[in-house]
């Protein structure tokens, strides 16, 4: 009887805050299965101050007040020290509010549009620049000099775009090599670059004739931030146009190895992906990583948990770093407490985790290596170029001049 | 019909400890500490829901117009209120720009006009009303005009959510797109991120779901409740009786559109945040569910569905992360199959089975008394 008291005194209870059911649910479920991975291998090995991890698992279901909700209650009611959480821009900015307010502590793993920096959010995502600037950097070392911006129509891609259009122009890319159209004030000053679509768009036809005429040069190539599965239709009518990786290459920001689970990979081929971590890294780190939480699946026991044909990804490897570099600032600081916590971030710690090292930085977000991948028929990307310790910078509007 | 007045015999003292309990004894309990600022905010947006769940029972168990765009309605009220909030943020957004967020965002210099006037607080709160008012009256009007019935009403309305749904997404609305409206911060000078403020809120929206109740109450127990009740029935002959069905129809759509505006209205500073989402077919079908399983056609069963379904989703999606929806989607089931009249009609059904197998003791000890005898004592 005395166990189950001494039991809860060593525990710490951390929120996982995702979708497990709605149209987000295919990605976020992923990052819901590493952090139980993650949570499971600290414990195994001591826990964090010698507390064991104990996971409050939440499903925000795909619901932007439902988040907001789950926050409070991980918050209020389970006193979680902190959780790991959340997908879409939306979904962040549906709790920001509520950690702000309580002082909570939230990891953010998601490649995302920046210009934010929460007192109370550590964003172990990729900032604009270590995932579109680099990318832009290899298509002009390729010799391209056309792009064609194509995005579906929320924050992050109208965003990214707009810090992509200052940076062309800064690397001496003339505006009419840049494609997808502009959208002006009543002054004149661009307020939207490029081209877009709603979520499940469906006809890409024009868009795609478009592209063509732009590509007819050869030296183009097309920026994508199109978002789930409205890609299928894209590279769909992009093969069927004649269009190849060859002739003008797509370089897709949102499609990671998880999202090539639900779309055909041999349409694909040699097509560019941009992320801070591929499963194809061939380092020991990695290896061991892959293959620790492959055996995890295996004998994991979590209801509804799929176990076949399963692969790591760049926002599954910033959800595990993020776990990581909490329990490091947490022993360091010697407390629990949210802020002392942020403040050891601040600092600047360390991790050398399955994509390399990563340190944390004193604007909430971090240090990491970036990484140009081919993808292949069996929905993997061939590294071809590595971008080494990129300084993550959330603020990127109105710096390149 | 010769039910309704029993049925509201059973309700008049329910719907008094109701609103006894939601307006006076949970505040009373959160102040005291018994129930937490965290229950009594997630109450809030039950209550919220709650009252759309009210004008769709209205349409829909009163008036036979089974309405799948009312969360259209409720979203714009929730966005008129949400652009006073944006716009009450002034210099604390992340860019300390006089502009919302979302606008600085895209890169705009200045406020389009006709976000201007949303600084008045009354001018906002008359939109509330104004905008989905507005909008149901002349959808009303071609549609009831046009003799559109049944289902095809229902489309209709459906089509009309979607249409907007997806024009809310877009960016060159001006109006936040896909991640619509958050990180509000005063309403009427008060901090909406202070437990008492959020009372305050949920103090409101319970005695405006009592008002409205008690509105609907007076509405369907009057002359046009009668004819609404008979529009239901069979609209044909209120029509040949001389009365102008189209325009009865609409009065109610209107108000309806308007009740479940203000409900959004109220939502918003409560939750947070508002965005397209929100209107997607899908939240109109899943409040429709809310009555059905409450029961339709009666004032308490709306709340009763409503508030039930959510805070078993705000449970379940905590308890049983994994299983919820097949929780929920269990529920749901077994009120249909076995409740046709959804929860609050569980007394009356135990009622019925009751008399019904006391007749049939009575019936097998006295074989040779004719069957239809029971029935006559029974009306």
């Amino acid at each position: 009887m005395i166990l189950p008291l001494s039991k809860a005194e060593e525990t710490v209870k951390v929120g996982v805050l995702h979708s497990l059911s709605g149209t987000m649910a295919i990605s976020e479920t992923s990052l819901r299965d590493i952090l139980l991975f993650t949570f499971d291998e600290i414990n195994a090995s001591g826990g964090v101050m010698g507390k064991m991890i104990e996971p409050v698992v939440v499903d925000g279901a795909s619901d932007w007040p439902l988040f907001a909700e789950k926050a409070k209650q991980l918050l209020d009611q389970d006193k979680a020290a902190v959780t790991f959480g959340c997908w879409t821009s939306v979904s962040r900015q549906s709790v920001l509010p509520v950690y702000e307010e309580k002082g909570g502590l939230l990891f953010y793993p998601v490649q995302y549009e920046g210009e934010e920096m929460s007192p109370n959010i550590f964003y172990t995502a990729e900032a604009v620049n270590q995932q579109a600037t680099p990318a832009v950097d290899y298509m002009l070392e390729e010799g391209k000099k056309k792009f064609y911006l194509l995005g579906t129509d929320y924050v992050y891609p109208q965003t990214t775009n707009l810090v992509l259009l200052e940076y062309l122009l800064s690397k001496g890319v003339p505006i009419e090599n840049i494609g997808g159209g502009f959208t002006k004030d009543d002054e004149g000053n661009i307020i939207s670059a490029g081209k877009y679509t709603p979520f499940g768009h469906t006809d890409y036809q024009q868009i795609i004739s478009e592209i063509k005429q732009f590509a007819a040069s050869g030296d183009a190539c097309v920026i994508n931030t199109l978002n789930g599965d409205t890609n299928v239709p894209f590279f769909k009518e992009y093969a069927a146009s004649g269009l190849d990786a060859e002739t003008c290459p797509v370089v897709s920001f949102s499609i990671s190895e998880d999202e090539f689970r639900g779309l055909p990979a041999d349409q694909l081929v040699g097509q560019l992906g941009c992320w801070t971590y591929f499963q194809s890294i061939k380092s020991e780190a990695n290896e061991k990583f892959v293959d620790n939480f492959m055996a995890w699946l295996e004998k994991s026991d979590v209801p509804g948990i799929v176990k076949d044909d399963r692969v790591t990804c760049s926002p599954m490897v910033l959800s595990y770093v993020g776990v990581y570099l909490w329990k490091a600032a947490v022993e360091q600081a010697g407390s629990f407490e949210p802020e002392k916590v942020m403040a050891e971030l601040k600092k600047g710690i360390s991790f050398d985790g399955p994509g390399g090292t990563v340190t944390s930085q004193e604007n909430h977000h971090l240090t990491k290596n970036v990484f140009i991948g081919e993808t292949r028929a069996n929905g993997q990307f061939k590294i071809i170029k590595e971008y080494k310790d990129v300084v993550g910078e959330p603020f990127l509007k109105g710096t390149y001049k | 019909m010769t039910k309704a007045p029993a049925a509201s015999k059973i309700q008049m003292p329910l719907l008094i400890v109701m609103a006894v309990f939601l307006v006076i004894v949970m505040p009373l309990l959160n102040v005291t500490g018994h129930i937490e600022d965290f229950t009594l905010n997630v109450w809030g947006k039950y209550l919220c829901y709650a009252i759309m769940a009210v004008s769709i029972d209205l349409l829909w168990g009163y008036t036979g117009l089974l309405c799948l765009g009312q969360a259209l309605f409720f979203t714009l009220g929730g966005y008129m209120m949400g652009m006073h909030l944006m716009l009450m943020i002034g210099k604390l957004g992340s860019y300390n720009s006089d502009l919302p967020d979302f606008l600085v965002f895209l890169g705009h210099k200045k406020l389009p006009a006709f976000w201007e006037p949303f600084y008045s607080f009354p001018f906002a709160a008359l939109m509330v009303f104004l905008v989905p008012g507005l909008l149901a009256l002349i959808f009303g009007f071609l549609a009831f005009r046009s003799r559109i019935k049944g289902v095809y009403f229902s489309i209709l309305t459906q089509a009309l959510t979607y249409a907007a749904a997806l024009l809310f997404f877009r960016n060159e609305l001006l109006m936040g797109g896909n991640n619509g409206f958050t990180d509000f911060r005063t309403l009427l000078g008060a901090n909406l991120r202070e437990p008492s403020t959020q009372r305050v809120l949920y103090i409101v929206t319970a005695v405006l779901l009592v008002a409205v109740i008690a509105g609907c109450k007076w509405l369907t127990a009057s002359r046009f409740g009668l004819i609404q009740r008979a529009i239901r029935d069979s609209e044909n002959r209120v029509l040949f009786s001389g009365y102008a069905t189209a325009n009865f129809k609409l009065f109610i759509f209107v108000i309806c559109a308007m009740i479940a505006a203000m409900a959004g209205a109220l939502y918003v500073p409560q939750v947070g945040i508002i965005n397209p989402g929100e209107m997607t077919t899908e939240r109109s079908l899943e409040a429709v569910v809310w009555v059905a399983l409450g029961g339709r056609g009666t004032l308490v069963g709306p709340v009763v569905g409503a508030v039930g379904v959510n805070a078993l989703k705000s449970w379940a999606t905590r308890a049983y992360p994994d299983m919820w929806l097949l929780i929920l989607g269990g529920a749901f089931v077994l009120v249909v199959m076995f409740m046709p009249k959804g929860i609050v009609g569980i007394p009356g059904q135990i009622r019925d089975w009751m008399a019904k197998s006391k007749n049939r003791r009575e019936n097998k000890k006295e074989s040779d008394v004719p069957e239809s005898e029971g029935e006559i004592n029974e009306s």
